[in-house]
């Protein structure tokens, strides 16, 4: 069974499929055959997740030759980290898909896009992203972290709102840039190693090679770059806020929860394993910066009118939390990092995909338009409210727990790093219950006279930004857009008044039960995540015992932090 | 004084024969075969000639000899001034291969209506009853076949050529039919003739430049001949001056004819004002041969000098890079965006030029930058030959429509095109799994390995850079509508072509994915063919 190989099959089955899906000749055909691809590709990830040794390092490895003369490799490798990262890319691929399925007509409405292009991109995306959390040589890695870009830059630029198309230039540019000064250092590499001897850009040997301490700052400044670009971390954020507000909540919930991962994800596996020391000379900065992003994403996303925005600034918070536990070198905080990363997949997904049905349901996603929802669409409701709570990280859901290591890490670090992070704490319960509260509470949507005046304000000052609501209104079957929003007696059409459909609760549900089991029963995520993060803290060479802290207090410090989960 | 009757080692210089002798053939069918069979006779006579050199380029590479131990592999022909070495088999199969994909687009009539991209009667003034008695009668000047054959035969002999006489014989067999090609334009014939006549006159003036300097070297060496130079730079006899200045003049010759900054400024109007096919010709092939002389003069000759030419390259790669970025970006008409993104392919490809080590230096297996640049080459001269080619078939009701926003929501009208666009883009580009990645990385690693990081890092930022306008291209295509109202004339539409142009797209997308994502073979195959012959 092992002689399969098991995580080329786990790459080449979405990525034919994207190729067949393209090739289908109608729409519904090319749907179905898309959501199957994608539950076969769960599939294959499960099956690679039994096959999983705890504690076995790299497992079903493949190394192939690629380009000999550059010493590349095709070589593929999975240990606790990727599979990690694996099983959340395939779990959200085919939800995302059932999700576009019937909101194809709304998101896509006037923007001429096929949904067979949407479903083909999507499945493209999912191939290359797990050949990234796959890849084990680094220009392997190199190569599908930049291809990664052109299926989502064709995700964002062919769905969504008016204004996309810039938000797609954002996007890549952002991207791009970054990936070019990656690929900086992943030439610096090839020189370094050909110095060492023969050139290769196996992880494996780099890993061995031993580098100037100048070389390895240099290098790690171009992947540190690149993954703050990707992640993302101020001051390199400002794509993101852009992309998730004109793209489809769909493709939102594939750039942020799985795309972006590859920047935390990468900051552990080439950063923190490559240039162990120069990524402990770099922490001041880059803690410094995660507690910006923190903070600042927080105020940033209090401060924001539009659903899709706010939710894409929220992640720009979590990321800084992420990033934050990955450089405070402790072992709860890489625990604690590696969870949140699937956490914040499932709590965001959640979280973008309820506003879409809530922005599917009232034409806008303007929040000050919405209120009221509640008492139209309870279950709706609920949704929303949960995701929302996984986002502030209320115990017994599963960001909690991670959420709690990292600031136990940073504490452990220092304590004011550990002081500003817990505010991000506060700042998130206020984001996420003023957002919930003009969402869904209240008498509905602009019940008053002023707020039409309001709506009539904005008409003036921002005419583009009013259209792209009209669309979704009209995709969606409300009837008059503008009065829709601007009188009450809109509330009571058939479209603003449904509730979730069954179909709708089906996608949602594995969500909303991953977030719950994992915030009781978190022990399968730390058995699979911990292994690595021992073999990190060896080869990064750092034990828990901090020299500020005395030994004595870190023994209790780990037992709390073990006691906590 | 004796004469000794020169030996000439016809086999391995075949390939070159064969073009300068269909070339020749050519003219002769000019002069004697009516007009209505001309056009065929002579596409077939280029194709076969081409097909034919090329069949003995692959002939004469698997029969070269190794030399100084394996490092290098042919010979010196013709009495020491033509080598036959690996590069220079390696730069004859590419320039070859482009010109047959060039010859293909000359060849194209069906998007013009039933005549070709060329004016039917040169001689005739503009605009006046000549011409279009000429247009009326659907005459064309078949004369193209030869001229580009001529231009072929001296692209071959540029990167062969072992002397700087030879050398700039070559360049002027290339350039003259180049001039005249550039001035044939069917459309828009003042400015193709106002094109024509810059790059003549630029052209003319560099090649002086070359002269003088050719001049020098030999007031410095004493010969010639590119071992001879070399010894003596060795030897460092002589004066130092004459041979830095002598260097620098034989510079401006070659710099201006790959078109590097400052001696970039024809590169825009000949692109522009050039037959569409004969830019997609030109652009391909002329950088080419024009880079492996350059190869050649600087490896060969002043090799051993490389401390003092190296600087100057920086200086040159730099400056061509950041000049071709930036001024890219404000243009609005396609065939000047991709002029000015050749310009700073350019210095993409100098940056590998100036990469150059010493065998010592590097470690077992690793990439030599005489391989990293051609590679270069044949990835970039595939993408921007597709390029011009996939130009000549977006065209409005007055003909070819370059500019920019004619092409807006081209991606919804034609998506196979204007998706074999975009990938020509996105190699240019330098995006992974194009070919362009693979050769910007081997470009940038040699510069990085010899040291040159200064390069490196303004390649790099120009990379961002050019990025933007290609992506906004991209974005144009397939992202953006027409301004509504627009009238259905100005909105550029896709002419279906023949089966030439197709052909000629459909191979170069093939090459560019599948050099992109298996690059092995094509840089075995530059490894392969070795070091020059010194």
């Amino acid at each position: 069974m092992s002689d399969l190989p098991w995580l080329s099959l786990l790459i080449g089955v979405p990525l034919v499929g994207a190729v067949v899906v393209a090739a289908l000749p109608r729409a519904e055909l090319a749907k179905l055959a898309a959501l199957l691809i994608s539950v076969v590709t769960l599939g294959l990830g499960v099956a690679v997740a039994l096959q999983h040794e705890l504690r076995g390092g790299m497992q079903l490895t493949e190394t192939h030759d690629w380009i000999s003369a550059f010493g590349v490799h095709y070589a593929l490798g999975v240990d606790g980290l990727s599979l990690l990262m694996v099983l959340l890319t395939v779990v959200l691929v085919p939800i995302v898909l059932a999700y576009s399925w019937t909101h194809d007509e709304d998101a896509q409405a006037g923007s001429g896009g096929s949904p067979r292009a949407f479903f083909a991109w999507a499945l493209a995306l999912e191939a290359l992203s797990l050949a990234v959390f796959l890849a084990t040589d680094v220009f392997l890695f190199y190569v599908v972290f930049e291809a990664t870009l052109i299926p989502a830059y064709f995700l964002i630029g062919g769905f969504g709102k008016a204004g996309r198309g810039a938000a797609a230039v954002k996007f890549l540019m952002f991207q791009l840039g970054g990936g070019l000064v990656l690929l900086g250092s992943v030439i610096g590499l090839y020189v370094v190693s050909a110095q060492a001897g023969e050139p290769s850009y196996l992880h494996s040997d780099l890993a061995a090679l031993d580098m100037s301490t100048s070389a390895e700052r240099w290098i790690l400044a171009g992947f540190l770059i690149a993954f703050v670009v990707k992640a993302p971390l101020f001051p390199l954020h400002t794509w993101l806020a852009d992309t998730t507000e004109k793209a489809t909540p769909g493709t939102s919930v594939l750039l942020v929860c799985v795309l972006d991962k590859i920047g935390t994800y990468g900051m552990l596996r080439f950063c923190l394993e490559l240039f162990p020391e120069a990524s402990q000379w770099a922490t001041p900065l880059v803690v410094t910066l995660a507690l910006i992003s923190i903070v600042y994403g927080a105020l940033l996303a209090i401060g924001q009118d539009d659903l899709l925005r706010l939710v894409g600034l929220t992640s720009l918070s979590h990321f800084g939390f992420i990033t934050l536990g990955i450089f405070a070198f402790s072992s709860q905080g890489q625990s604690g990092a590696i969870l949140y990363m699937v956490n914040h997949g499932l709590g965001t997904a959640a979280l973008f995909l309820t506003a879409g049905h809530v922005i599917a349901r009232r034409g806008t996603s303007s929040i000050s338009r919405m209120g009221g929802m509640e008492k139209l669409a309870p279950v709706l409701a609920g949704f929303f409210l949960l995701a929302g709570l996984a986002t502030l990280s209320l115990p017994g859901l599963s960001p909690f727990v991670s959420e709690l290591l990292v600031i136990i890490a940073a504490f452990d670090y220092h304590w004011w790093v550990g002081a500003i992070a817990v505010t991000g704490i506060v700042l998130a319960a206020i984001y996420v219950l003023s957002m919930y509260q003009r969402v869904m509470t209240g008498p509905g949507p602009l019940a008053a006279d002023d707020a039409a005046d309001d709506a009539a304000g904005e008409h003036l000052e921002d005419p583009a930004h009013r259209e792209p609501a009209g669309h979704g209104a009209a995709g969606g079957g409300a009837t008059g857009t503008a009065t829709a929003t601007r009188t009450e007696a809109a509330v009571t059409t058939p479209a603003a008044a449904r509730d979730l459909r069954p179909h709708e609760v089906a996608v949602l549900t594995p969500l909303v039960v991953g977030l719950v089991l994992f915030g009781f029963f978190p022990m399968p995520l730390f058995d699979v995540a911990n292994p690595y993060v021992e073999d990190l803290m060896a080869r990064v060479d750092v034990d828990d015992d901090a020299p500020a802290v005395p030994p004595g207090t870190t023994v209790e410090h780990e037992a709390a932090g073990e006691g906590a989960h | 004084m004796d004469f000794v009757k020169p030996t000439i080692e016809y086999a391995e210089l075949a390939p070159l024969l064969i073009v300068l002798g269909g070339a020749c053939l050519g003219v002769a069918v000019e002069a004697f075969l009516p007009r209505s069979p001309r056009r065929t006779v002579q596409l077939v006579l280029t194709s076969v000639v081409l097909l034919a050199a090329f069949a003995t380029t692959i002939w004469v590479a698997t029969d070269l000899a190794e030399v100084a131990g394996g490092a290098a592999r042919g010979l010196l022909t013709a009495e020491g001034t033509i080598v036959v070495d690996g590069p220079t088999v390696f730069l004859w199969g590419l320039v070859l291969l482009l010109s047959l994909g060039g010859v293909a687009l000359f060849a194209e009539r069906r998007v013009e209506g039933g005549v070709s991209a060329f004016a039917g009667q040169a001689a005739a003034l503009p605009g006046t009853e000549a011409e279009r008695e000429a247009s009326t009668r659907g005459w064309e000047h078949t004369e193209v076949y030869p001229l580009l054959l001529f231009a072929v035969g001296g692209m071959m002999l540029f990167p062969a050529s072992n002397d700087l006489l030879t050398m700039f014989v070559a360049l002027e067999v290339l350039s003259l039919p180049l001039y005249l090609l550039t001035g044939l334009a069917r459309r828009r014939r003042l400015l193709s003739q106002e094109a024509a006549l810059k790059y003549f006159l630029l052209g003319a003036f560099s090649s002086g430049f070359f002269l003088y300097g050719a001049a020098l070297v030999y007031g410095f060496a004493g010969s010639m001949q590119f071992t001879a130079i070399a010894e003596a730079v060795r030897n460092d006899t002589g004066n130092q001056a004459l041979l830095l200045v002598g260097m620098g003049l034989l510079a401006v010759g070659l710099l201006f004819k790959v078109g590097a900054a400052p001696f970039q400024g024809w590169t825009p109007d000949v692109y522009q004002g050039a037959p569409t096919a004969v830019t997609a010709f030109m652009s391909a092939a002329t950088k080419v041969a024009a880079f492996g002389a350059l190869l050649r003069l600087f490896y060969v000759a002043f090799g051993s000098d490389r401390w003092s030419w190296q600087p100057m390259m920086w200086a040159v790669a730099i400056l061509t890079m950041v000049v071709g970025a930036v001024v890219a970006v404000s243009q609005t008409d396609v065939k000047r965006m991709l002029a000015y993104s050749s310009v700073a392919h350019t210095g993409f490809i100098l940056t590998g030029v100036l990469g150059v080590q010493g065998a010592g230096e590097l470690a077992d297996g690793q990439i030599t930058s005489l391989q990293a640049v051609l590679f270069y080459l044949a990835a970039y001269g595939v993408a921007t030959l597709g390029a011009f080619a996939v130009v000549t078939l977006v065209r409005d009701s007055n003909g070819e429509a370059t500019h920019f926003d004619r092409w807006a929501g081209l991606g919804k009208r034609s998506p196979w095109l204007a998706g074999a666009f975009g990938l020509y883009l996105l190699s240019m580009a330098g995006i992974p799994l194009t070919a362009g990645f693979v050769g910007k990385w081997a470009v940038f690693t040699v510069a990085m390995s010899a040291g040159a990081w200064p390069v490196v890092l303004t390649a790099i930022a120009s990379s961002i850079v050019a990025i933007f306008f290609y992506v906004r291209y991209i974005r144009i295509m397939f992202f953006t509508e027409p301004h509504a109202g627009t009238p259905a004339g100005e909105v550029a539409s896709v002419t279906t072509p023949s089966l030439l142009t197709s052909a000629t797209i459909a191979a170069g997308v093939l090459a560019t994915v599948v050099i992109g994502v298996v690059p092995g073979p094509v840089l075995d195959l530059a490894a392969r063919a070795g070091d020059f012959i010194r």
